[in-house]
């Protein structure tokens, strides 16, 4: 089973009064190797990072919880957006799964109010889009790291966007 | 939906693949076990990478009955450009997929011909389902069997994790 989380943080960027951080996480989970393995982990800010670490890994408890209550028939939950799991006083943190049991996890400072869910969802599916072509990638075996430049320059683009 | 763009393209090199297998084994016949595994294995990892592909843009599977589903019905398709003729289960884990037409049996013969060599023809595909349901989060093992050609049957046994 493959959980693919995948972390970026935002910079921080003059412009702004408020400083973005951001964090999308893709945790991979397989029988061989411990329970939500990080695949891909990428931080902008270093500071603060063992503190998204801890947060994405809270939030896949949730995860886990929408995705187990999918059995219950209702429509709106066979979509693999989760939406936002959950507030915190500090970050907003949204889910997405794919049917390959893929979870890329997005954590936005909670003072950035200029991202819409509009835009966090295109952006999972950006991430799930790039992680199809590493998947079909020769070189990349399921289970490793994720290495691919394609992959991380989808990665950077996206944090500059919305930074 | 995604669709193979060439299927004669896909059932001759998959053919190719075989006797090449076959031909660089150093004692040939003799080494079909190992030769077959190869076959399997090659499946399995062509299989993971075109669940991903073909899940893109699917709804959430609800249970384990729905990816079989999937698997007979659009992965088939998209693969063999037909669909799984007939899926039976003993709702324990047990699956039979009958084909009873399979698309990389049809140029071997319609018959008992080339019977023996009919394993050799299904290894890739075994593999190939094993990948598909791997990376769908369902464990298995996948064999199959066939007595008149082209009919063929595919049996996946799910393995608890």
């Amino acid at each position: 089973m493959h959980q693919v989380r995948l972390q970026i943080k935002g910079s921080d960027v003059a412009r702004y009064s408020y400083s973005i951080h951001m964090q999308i996480s893709a945790v991979l989970q397989s029988w061989s190797k411990p329970k939500n393995y990080p695949l891909f982990i990428r931080s902008v800010p270093i500071q603060n990072e063992l503190k998204f670490h801890y947060t994405v890994h809270t939030s896949l408890d949730v995860v886990e919880e929408k995705i187990s209550a999918v059995g219950k028939a209702m429509a709106d939950q066979r979509e693999l957006y989760l939406g936002l799991l959950y507030p915190t006083e500090d970050y907003k943190v949204y889910g997405y799964v794919t049917n390959s049991k893929v979870k890329f996890v997005i954590v936005v400072d909670s003072s950035n109010t200029s991202l819409r869910d509009n835009e966090i969802r295109s952006m999972f599916r950006k991430l799930h889009n790039s992680f199809t072509d590493v998947m079909c990638n020769p070189f990349y075996n399921p289970g490793d790291t994720i290495q691919s430049k394609a992959f991380d320059s989808i990665v950077s683009a996206m944090m500059v966007q919305a930074s | 939906l995604f669709v193979m763009a060439d299927e004669a393209l896909f059932q001759f090199l998959h053919n190719e693949v075989i006797q090449y297998i076959y031909k660089s084994s150093e004692h040939g016949e003799m080494e079909n076990g190992r030769c077959i595994t190869k076959l399997e294995n090659m499946g399995f990892r062509v299989g993971q990478g075109l669940i991903e592909r073909f899940t893109k843009d699917t709804a959430r599977f609800k249970d384990e009955l729905d990816v079989m589903k999937f698997i007979c019905k659009d992965f088939w398709t998209c693969v063999f450009k037909k669909q799984i003729d007939n899926l039976r289960t003993n709702h324990q884990g047990i699956y039979v997929l009958q084909d009873n037409k399979f698309r990389l049996l049809t140029q071997l013969s319609a018959g008992k011909q080339y019977l023996e060599h009919a394993p050799k023809y299904l290894a890739f595909t075994c593999g190939l389902v094993r990948g598909g349901l791997s990376n769908l989060g369902v464990k298995s093992i996948v064999t199959a069997e066939v007595s008149v050609m082209p009919a063929c049957k595919f049996q996946v046994m799910i393995q608890k994790m």
